[in-house]
């Protein structure tokens, strides 16, 4: 392998990148813009949620579960005494988000010791809201429990569903660092995914695989220049990260830096193998963005968690290498984690990456079929 | 040419394309029957100059008429009343060969009454007569041109514009090709034809050569080679080619080899000549068959350009 | 499986595309220094053989050898003793002239002492140094030809392939390409050229005329044009098209073509020839001349193809 075409290939590729500002916002601006939309534009945490209370015990212990409530800071009680059958129309206008319904003889059911229900009406329209209201009511109807009886071991009510919870209750802080993985694996699907297929389009490779310009050296060299504005990619995301959206790098910066290395290879290498498959721009942008964003968005657990999934889906999530990275940022970011918990996750990622693009050599051909 | 007999008519015809002049400022006449050749080098503003014509391209000043009708103002009549094949067939690949010959027939409205006489036809002419289902995809180059061709006239046009038709055609089908446009032409259609290869344009009734969107020259082949040529082409007979070349480039000439042969463009052939041979004769070569010949097309074009 | 004795050498080439069989034994060897045109229909033929050639296909059967080398076997050891060029333009329309250049000089690790020289050289041949640090993709048709043939040399290969390089270029700039071919040819390079033009087959040492995937003919044009075994007339007048109708199938005319205002009219032997200019005549067909002629390689190629 000689170096010098491996370079020549590489500066051909940026003077051409220079050269086309569609390329260049997609590499630079592309990846800023979705950190900000989706750092700032979804939120997880829910503060003053309307609800609506219909309370038919009418107790101290009732009215005390409501201000409860209130004071929590995530429920706004815009009617603490609603009518049974006011809450359907609050429901409906939007009014209200959830109602809570205390039934009479709650505070009784407390005296006595014996379960104690509430019923809490959702408005489901909104899943991820719903979810998480429910989610904030089960920890709010805990800490109520613990309260008023706390010789008790079983709380008073049952939370049925999960919540997501993080330590400081902060959704940002795992969506963030999380996204960047995503991020990643957007610039592998437009940008690389298209470098070969272009040029059998445009006729430059069959001038190309005249010469003696290797397939390794021709695949690495292309790698470069995008790998480049990858990290650079990587690096504004994490500045962002840190100081615009305030999440705390616990771990070290230079172990990140290196994890990503390993995935933008990887992920890079993917978007090239695609590239070489479909030997034409159009599918191949497209397939590399339901092969590599997709997944990374849904699959990876950066916003969606893979415990809540289907088993089967679960399974899947194991050959998506964006879940390794996510699970080690997450890790890197929020627990501080060093190499040796990582280890094995980034051993996954670096054979995903070999692997990868040890196929995309193999699949290039210097032949025109 | 009288009046009447005009069919195509072209007058300061100008097209630009933001600071690039693509066809600057030509005029030109062309008659009923006529077959005539828009001649020049790719991006010398022969395909501009067709879609102007057609109505396909609004021009950015000038006039131009075509069967009467004006191409600035009366564009889509222009196109019902002629026939229009484009550089890169105009067929549909992934559709058999009849209804390829459908679509077109829709498209100019051709009526039934005459339809499936003008299908027949077109087939014929293609060579498909037996073959109307097959994927237009697998023709060859050469009938894929002839059927683009039939499909192009089928509502019989008066005038019909052909856009390089025989680009990269092999030389038989190209004849073929031609021997239908002789046909066409004898039954009274005017048929302009734009090409790059020199060659090709010998088959024209008149010639004009355009050149970075002028009209460099204009008239029949043979006139241009007599009068657009001022100068002599000589051919040199030898047995060493090279280094005959060598010789004669070092004498000042400009040769350019043609197998065993030598071909160069003198100012008078006789006086050239004796120089030749002189020139020969001191470089230790054996001496030369030297006779003047007929200029080719290319060599007229290359005098105009190197003239102006 | 001999040592392969010519520069470029074939046996028993074959290529199949599904159906279409692009080549179907082509034997050809051509010696060193040898300025060879390959010409034939379009379609798959000619490009295939070149791709072959170059290492960059595969054949389905047959052997090719290049400077010794078996390219079927090895193709990678020798890209870097050939330079191709493709029908289509390879270069980078958002490189400059300079950035192609330097990027072809890299990949075929042209000592960085040499270049400086050698890209003078070959920008000025090519009349491209006004333009070298111009966007390939603003340069004109020839320019563009001119500059791939510039990558193509830029490491001074033994061999050079070109696949219809001056398709569509100015008269002019097609004559600067062909100088700086003649000037390799005395460098010892040899040339492989395929063209559908064959005006321009007859500047090459010799030329294969390719048809349904194998060679029918192998020889120089004067050869070539030799050896139709009958004498041929060329018939100057107006009404050529008619001429040749009345002419063809005529006892003694062993072949009638219409070119423009000529008829190319090959005889079985020459007394035939005031027959038909008595027809000629008594038909009310003007006549200007009639002069013998060498048929063209044209003529020749459509002859030995019609024959088989």
């Amino acid at each position: 392998m000689r170096i010098a075409r491996v370079f020549a290939v590489a500066k051909k590729e940026i003077i051409q990148i220079r050269r086309d500002p569609l390329s260049m916002a997609l590499a630079f601006l592309l990846p800023l813009i979705l950190l900000f939309i989706f750092g700032f534009a979804i939120t997880m945490d829910i503060k003053n949620l309307k609800t609506v209370v219909c309370d038919l015990d009418k107790s101290e212990v009732s009215r005390k579960f409501s201000s409860d409530l209130s004071a929590s800071g995530y429920f706004k009680i815009v009617n603490p005494s609603v009518n049974y059958r006011d809450i359907e129309r609050h429901l409906d206008s939007g009014a209200a988000k959830i109602a809570i319904t205390i039934p009479r003889g709650f505070s009784e059911d407390i005296r006595l010791g014996k379960p104690a229900q509430i019923q809490a009406l959702l408005d489901g329209s909104d899943a991820n809201t719903a979810t998480l209201a429910f989610g904030y009511l089960s920890a709010a109807t805990d800490m109520f429990s613990a309260k008023i009886s706390p010789r008790r071991s079983a709380p008073a009510v049952d939370p049925r569903m999960r919540v997501w919870y993080n330590e400081e209750l902060k959704s940002r802080n795992f969506i963030i660092p999380g996204l960047i993985a995503v991020i990643m694996s957007v610039i592998a699907a437009l940008l690389t995914s298209m470098t070969i297929a272009r040029e059998w389009e445009r006729g430059t490779m069959e001038q190309l695989i005249a010469t003696p310009l290797k397939t390794t050296e021709l695949l690495i060299g292309k790698l470069i220049p995008y790998f480049l504005i990858g990290f650079i990619d990587m690096l504004v995301a994490v500045s962002v990260t840190v100081f615009v959206f305030g999440v705390e790098l616990k771990g070290s910066l230079a172990l990140l830096l290196v994890v990503s290395a390993v995935f933008l290879f990887g992920v890079l290498s993917l978007g090239i193998l695609v590239s070489i498959i479909t030997k034409s721009q159009l599918p191949a942008s497209q397939f590399a963005l339901v092969i590599t964003f997709l997944p990374a968005f849904l699959l990876s657990g950066f916003m969606i968690s893979i415990i809540n999934m289907p088993y089967a889906l679960q399974m899947i999530t194991r050959i998506v290498p964006a879940r390794y990275f996510v699970t080690i940022i997450k890790g890197i970011f929020l627990k501080g984690a060093g190499l040796d918990l990582i280890l094995s996750d980034l051993m996954l990622l670096a054979v995903f990456g070999a692997a990868v693009f040890a196929v995309a050599n193999v699949k290039f051909k210097k032949k025109i079929t | 040419m009288s009046a009447n007999d005009v069919t195509v008519k072209v007058e300061q015809l100008t097209r630009v394309f933001g600071s690039f002049i693509a066809v600057d400022h030509i005029a030109l006449e062309v008659g009923r029957g006529e077959i005539f050749g828009f001649l020049g080098p790719n991006g010398a503003g022969k395909s501009t100059t067709i879609k102007m014509l057609c109505g396909l391209l609004t021009p950015t000043s000038g006039a131009g008429y075509v069967g009467g009708l004006d191409i600035m103002r009366q564009s889509e009549e222009i196109k019902k009343s002629i026939g229009y094949m484009s550089q890169k067939f105009s067929l549909y690949d992934d559709l058999t060969v009849e209804q390829n010959i459908d679509f077109f027939l829709g498209i100019y409205s051709v009526p039934k009454a005459r339809a499936q006489e003008r299908k027949r036809w077109a087939l014929a002419m293609a060579g498909l007569a037996d073959r109307s289902g097959t994927l237009t995809r697998t023709l060859p180059g050469g009938v894929k041109q002839r059927l683009a061709l039939g499909c192009a006239i089928l509502h019989e046009p008066p005038i019909l514009f052909l856009d390089e038709p025989t680009s990269g055609v092999d030389p038989i089908s190209r004849r073929n090709f031609w021997n239908l446009i002789y046909m066409m032409a004898e039954g009274g259609a005017t048929v302009f034809v734009t090409t790059h290869y020199m060659e090709e344009a010998e088959y024209c009734d008149r010639l004009a050569l355009i050149y970075r969107g002028k009209i460099i020259a204009e008239g029949s082949p043979k006139t241009l080679k007599q009068s657009a040529m001022s100068k002599d082409v000589l051919e040199v007979e030898v047995e060493n080619p090279v280094e005959a070349m060598e010789a004669l480039d070092a004498a000042g000439f400009e040769p350019a080899i043609f197998g065993s042969a030598l071909h160069m463009t003198v100012e008078d052939g006789a006086i050239a000549e004796p120089a030749i041979r002189q020139a020969l004769a001191d470089a230790g070569l054996p001496p030369a068959r030297i006779q003047k010949i007929a200029p080719s097309l290319e060599d007229v074009f290359v005098n105009l350009i190197e003239v102006s | 499986m001999g040592e392969a004795e010519s520069e470029i050498e074939t046996r028993s080439l074959v290529k199949h595309f599904g159906v279409v069989r692009a080549l179907d034994g082509l034997d050809l060897k051509i010696p060193r220094g040898e300025l060879f045109g390959l010409v034939g229909p379009d379609g798959a033929g000619k490009t295939t053989a070149l791709r072959i050639l170059s290492g960059i296909m595969d054949p389905t059967s047959g052997e090719a050898y290049m400077a010794g080398v078996s390219v079927t076997d090895d193709p990678e050891a020798v890209k870097d003793k050939i330079g191709y060029m493709s029908q289509r333009f390879g270069l980078y329309e958002d490189l400059t002239v300079m950035e192609n250049i330097l990027f072809y000089a890299d990949l075929y690790e042209v000592a960085r002492t040499e270049r400086p020289a050698r890209i003078e050289r070959l920008l000025g041949f090519s009349n491209l140094t006004p333009f070298k640090d111009r966007l390939a993709g603003a340069l004109s048709g020839g320019m563009k030809q001119k500059l791939g043939l510039a990558c193509a040399l830029i490491h001074t290969p033994r061999i050079l392939l070109l696949d219809e390089p001056t398709n569509g270029v100015d008269p002019v700039s097609r004559r600067d390409f062909w100088r700086i071919l003649y000037d390799l040819l005395k460098g010892g390079v040899t040339i492989l050229i395929t063209t559908p033009y064959l005006d321009e087959a007859e500047r090459c040492g010799r030329v294969g005329l390719l048809n349904e995937g194998k060679l029918i003919v192998v020889d120089t044009p004067k050869n070539i044009k030799n050896s139709l075994g009958a004498p041929m007339v060329e018939i100057t007048t107006h009404s050529a098209r008619a001429g040749e109708r009345l002419i063809r199938g005529k006892p003694g005319v062993l072949r009638v073509t219409a070119y423009g205002d000529r008829l190319h009219v090959a005889l079985e032997s020459m007394d035939r020839l005031t027959e038909m200019l008595a027809v000629m005549k008594a038909n009310n067909l003007p006549v200007d001349g009639a002069r013998e002629i060498t048929p063209s390689l044209e003529d020749m190629f459509i002859s030995l193809v019609e024959r088989k």
